[in-house]
């Protein structure tokens, strides 16, 4: 099942919720990314815990809602594309502590239509999302909980450090993040990675522990060498910061037309000069 | 002995008698004055590298994930000290956007962890900069939850100015401390709700000999704090 980025983005469709991997501007798939960004599809609804891959697609007009605790470039505090579309009125927000975003995936894997957790009590989450409930506990400790709903996905995509071609992936920096929960609440799930080997030469790659998905959590494998750049994809590579900086500050149109346009190979291209 | 000093040590003072639970941090006069507190009065607090990696002095001592982390916020064995971009009277604090949320003049973080942090564990905050637009009657989104909408505890607030603390019959915030050369009314003026002032407002202690020391000869030597408090 080892597939291309282009299959991968012929998958998609006008209007899916999409759930994408990594933390901030940490190892997010960003080689799909940037091919979802060239490929017109609109309507989108992300999940994710936010970074560049939500600037991007907000920037590139694919989004119509992110549902999120935050979005940020960690080094660089505020996403600036995001801001400017939340400013502008051009997206949507669904705006959860990150607890609940965790939980909300955790239901979804676990095929649970909610699940009970503190975070939001007394915060404004629960009045920018009216349709958010709160649950009393049936025992004697009559505890009121969020009734956090389940975050089903029609589509995950997440990036490891490596992988087989049969899906089993492994990361080797200090943090899974939530991609395995990404692909457990996933109908169709996708990674990419920085390396496709041999089962046997994967498993010898780490310890057991590191496996974070396996086949029966994956659909398609795509080898995207740098496919995290400009996020961080430890040990393999840090955050290239000056690109970052680069994305932060341009004009969308001019960084669109100087990286973007061209396909993936264009851009490694680009960013190798 | 700088203002930047007295601010580390009033925000490893937060710690003081946690014990065993994680200290964790926005920013950097936080995160020293976390290990700070560990290297000096709480040594069994665990403080974390902002990533994945605990460590202690310096040493790696641990693995805590951010899933570790969510772990941890919901047993209530955590104390964090957040930013604010605005904090009321009762430590509601907002870091999520200013104005209306659905259509906000400036869109900002997000309200990050700030609802599960408040209703679990005890928070505090560090506030660079004490002013009216930082300090104000009414927070634009509740991301962490105050005192009157159900906070676990929120411990203490420290800015460049002063130490507040909520210390009051309703929980709402008073003047603790004022730092050395600030005076009272100066935070009252930069306080834009009237605060509890008891008749008598002690200074801020001022860090000790051991403490200045470990902080320009191991924590920070390149003197990084005094860029965070002008």
């Amino acid at each position: 099942m080892i597939v291309t980025i282009d299959d991968v983005v012929g998958e998609l469709h006008d209007g899916m919720t999409i759930g994408i991997g990594g933390w901030g501007s940490r190892r997010k798939p960003m080689a799909l990314v940037r091919a979802i960004a060239r490929s017109g599809l609109t309507g989108l609804t992300l999940v994710t815990y936010g970074g560049p891959d939500v600037g991007l697609l907000v920037a590139a007009g694919c989004v119509t809602r992110v549902v999120t605790g935050f979005v940020s470039l960690d080094s660089i505090p505020l996403e600036p594309h995001f801001r400017r579309a939340r400013g502008a009125g051009t997206v949507e927000l669904t705006e959860y502590d990150e607890g609940m975003l965790y939980w909300g995936l955790l239901a979804a894997a676990n095929r649970l239509p909610f699940l009970p957790i503190r975070a939001g009590l007394g915060s404004d989450v629960m009045r920018v999302n009216p349709g958010l409930k709160t649950i009393r506990s049936p025992y004697a400790d009559d505890t009121e909980l969020v009734a956090m709903p389940a975050l089903p996905l029609d589509v995950a995509l997440i990036h490891l450090n490596r992988a087989d071609a049969g899906g089993n992936g492994r990361y080797l920096g200090p943090d899974p993040y939530f991609d395995d929960l990404f692909c457990l609440a996933a109908k169709r799930r996708f990674l990419s990675c920085e390396r496709i080997l041999s089962t046997p030469d994967l498993m010898d790659a780490g310890p057991p522990q590191t496996l974070l998905v396996n086949r029966s959590m994956v659909d398609g494998v795509v080898a995207t060498p740098n496919g995290a750049h400009f996020t961080s994809c430890v040990p393999d590579y840090g955050r290239d910061e000056e690109f970052q900086r680069e994305y932060a500050t341009a004009d969308f149109d001019a960084f669109r037309a100087r990286y973007l346009d061209g396909d993936e190979a264009g851009y490694q291209a680009a960013i190798a000069r | 002995m700088t203002r930047a000093d007295v601010c580390v040590v009033a925000c490893a003072e937060a710690w003081r008698g946690d014990g065993a639970i994680l200290a964790s941090f926005a920013g950097l006069i936080p995160r020293l004055g976390a290990r700070l507190a560990q290297l000096t009065f709480s040594p069994e607090l665990l403080v974390t590298d902002g990533e994945a990696t605990l460590l202690r002095d310096g040493q790696v001592e641990g693995w805590l994930p951010y899933r570790a982390v969510f772990g941890m916020v919901a047993a209530g064995t955590r104390h964090v000290m957040m930013g604010a971009s605005q904090l009321d009277r009762y430590g509601n604090q907002n870091i999520s956007c200013i104005g209306d949320w659905h259509r906000p003049k400036s869109q900002l973080l997000g309200v990050r962890g700030a609802p599960g942090n408040t209703v679990n564990h005890p928070t505090s905050y560090w506030i660079p900069r004490h002013s009216p637009r930082v300090f104000v009657e009414h927070v634009d989104m509740v991301s962490g939850a105050g005192h009157d909408r159900g906070a676990h505890e929120i411990r203490l607030v420290v800015t460049d100015l002063a130490v507040l603390d909520f210390a009051t019959p309703d929980r709402s915030m008073r003047l603790r401390s004022v730092h050395p050369g600030v005076t009272v009314d100066e935070v009252v003026a930069a306080t834009g709700f009237s605060l509890t002032v008891p008749d008598e407002v002690p200074p801020t202690r001022e860090p000790t000999a051991e403490e200045l020391t470990l902080l320009r000869k191991h924590l920070d030597p390149d003197g990084l704090r005094e860029k965070e408090v002008r």
